[in-house]
């Protein structure tokens, strides 16, 4: 049985058509990412898997469970976590508080403080900073931050939306030298990118989106020779 | 230059001289009543001990408004009912009895504990069934839509209470061991009056602390940032707001005792002027933050209680106490005028509005 799987969802914002009928799955102990250009509908996966944005058709299913009967904050009980999209870490709230509302739901104290501690030992800027307001982290350290604060909820399954958008490429390498980190620590991880080249050489397997169907499903190896990816979304001619 | 000069139309220049004239009016005032001095130092010292007893009881209000506009960006104009409908309950159910029976002056400290609980759990109740009923059905509802149904709301609940307990103004018992002054540092406060501020600087400590440093109160603050992004982090969206007006409401309702104790009586309309003085004070303070209202409601309650006095006697107008609601909404619009993020806080009108 697939970690997660997405069977068939179909997807709305408002009129517009945004997922039309996608598949995937996410086996225990990998990396699949999901890439595709901007506008292919990946955000919009992320959010329906969430439980941000319903289906109108179709199921998620988390460890064979069906997750429509769930609001988004339950989801964060069946050891789903997100590192949203733009980092989305809380502005006014102190770097602690961040990690704090990570652990929101768990009530675990002991586990709550060892956790902090692996996430410090991992983002040791976050440790220097962690009573400063987190609007005046700059863009690195905000997506630590984010990342940081999805691992404090001690996720089975990790996603992540666009983790290295807008980072310098110095910052984007160790970014994604963290997620193969968290990933080998035993976390599961669908990783949304725009930039092909650093999903597919961290990823197990991967998927592609255009304009919200899955055109191509393979290995990363695999696509990673796929002229079509090559061309497309790694600009190699 | 000349293209700056030339954008300054005749309006903005009548209302630059009207602006100059109320600053003028109020300077030549101020200076007139010093020099006539028909107030001696004690006049003055209870002027200002009544308004920052005013002043802290709308603070407490503008609490409320602040809480629920920092997490929905709504205006809410039925919190001045949950601080009506708490203590109104509670001085018909609790009050009342309790006085008849004795036991209001035989324990007063325990005896006005017990009231102020039953008017905060009112008031909660009132302003959670209000949020479940009327509010939250609207939460994606264009911005305009939740205001008219808060208005709305606002009004169901004076009418609703006018019919429970009659349109008549009901008097608060006297609490004999709150009657007289008390002398502190040489002054003579009414013992009333210092009730209401400790009372008030009590709550507004406690308020504090639980929104920064409880886990619920992260999460309010969390909620208030970003809906989706708290969702994920299993915040329940949803019960984070009730907890939010709930704690406002809890707010306004002890508010509404220390107004009764201040004022001794009760009615049906009691939480109009209030609620829009408070939300005054919130709009005043900066709405954005917990001591901006606070600071506000000081403010406010101090400007109109000082004001009249200071500002309108030396200008020669007479009975001048009755034109502090002027001096409060005057000073409202100086304070947008010159500063419109309030004395300390955010923009009302950016990106959120």
């Amino acid at each position: 049985m697939p970690m997660l799987e997405v069977r068939d969802v179909h997807a709305y914002y408002g009129n517009i058509h945004a997922l039309k009928g996608i598949s995937l799955n996410v086996e225990k102990g990998e990396i699949v990412t999901l890439i595709g250009a901007n506008g292919a509908g990946k955000t919009t996966t992320l959010r329906t898997i969430s439980g941000l944005l319903k289906p109108r058709q179709g199921k998620v299913f988390l460890e064979g469970e069906d997750l429509a009967r769930y609001k988004a904050h339950e989801l964060v009980y069946k050891g789903m976590a997100m590192v949203p999209e733009g980092r989305g870490v809380f502005s006014k709230l102190t770097v602690a508080e961040n990690l704090d509302m990570g652990a929101y739901h768990r009530t675990d104290k002991d586990g709550i403080q060892e956790d902090l501690e692996r996430v410090f030992s991992l983002f040791p800027r976050l440790k220097e900073r962690r009573n400063q307001v987190a609007g005046t982290l700059s863009g690195g350290e905000q997506q630590m931050l984010a990342t940081a604060r999805a691992l404090m909820a001690r996720p089975t399954l990790l996603l992540m939306d666009e983790p290295s958008m807008g980072l310098a490429p110095i910052l984007v390498e160790g970014i994604f030298d963290t997620i193969q980190e968290i990933n080998k620590e035993g976390t599961t991880i669908l990783l949304v990118e725009q930039n092909a080249h650093m999903a597919l050489q961290v990823a197990h397997r991967g998927y592609v989106l255009q304009t919200g169907e899955i055109v191509l499903a393979d290995t990363a190896d695999k696509l990673r020779e796929n002229p079509v990816v090559q061309k497309a979304y790694l600009g190699i001619e | 230059m000349r293209q700056r000069l030339e954008s300054i139309s005749f309006i903005d220049i009548i209302l630059w001289l009207f602006r100059t004239l109320i600053i003028v009016a109020v300077i030549w005032g101020t200076v007139a009543t010093i020099f006539n001095n028909p107030y001696s130092a004690e006049n003055w010292i209870d002027f200002l001990v009544f308004g920052i007893a005013q002043g802290s009881l709308y603070a407490l209000i503008a609490l409320g408004y602040m809480l629920v506009y920092g997490i929905l960006f709504m205006i809410n104009f039925a919190h001045g009912e949950f601080f009506m409908s708490g203590v109104f309950t509670a001085t018909v159910f609790v009050a009342d009895p309790l006085n008849q029976i004795g036991f209001l002056n035989a324990h007063p400290i325990l005896a006005l504990i017990i009231i102020t609980l039953v008017a905060m759990a009112v008031s909660m109740g009132i302003a959670l069934l209000t949020e479940r009923v009327a509010y939250r059905p609207l939460r994606r509802a264009p911005r305009l839509v939740p205001l008219i149904t808060a208005i709305g709301a606002s009004f169901f609940w004076q009418y609703f209470f006018r019919g429970l307990y009659g349109s008549g103004v009901h008097a608060f018992p006297t609490v004999d061991a709150l009657k007289g002054n008390l002398t502190i540092a040489g002054i003579e406060i009414l013992k009333t009056q210092v009730v209401v501020i400790v009372a008030s600087v009590l709550l507004l400590i406690a308020l504090y602390i639980f929104v920064m440093r409880t886990k619920t109160g992260k999460a309010i603050r969390a909620v208030a940032e970003d809906k989706d992004v708290a969702a994920l982090m299993g915040i329940d969206v949803d019960r984070t707001i009730a907890i939010t007006f709930a704690t406002g409401a809890a707010m306004a309702g002890a508010a509404g005792i220390l107004y009764a104790l201040l004022f001794r009586q009760v009615h049906f309309f009691m939480g109009f002027v209030p609620g829009i003085k408070a939300f005054t004070a919130a709009v005043l303070g900066g709405i954005g933050s917990v001591p901006g209202a606070a600071l506000g409601g000081l403010f406010l309650g101090v400007f109109e209680s000082v004001g009249p006095s200071l500002f309108l006697e030396g200008l020669g107008i007479t009975a001048s106490y009755q034109l502090k609601d002027v001096i409060a909404f005057t000073m409202l619009v100086l304070v947008l005028i010159f500063r419109p993020q309030g004395i300390i806080g955010e923009r009302l009108a950016e990106e959120k509005a």
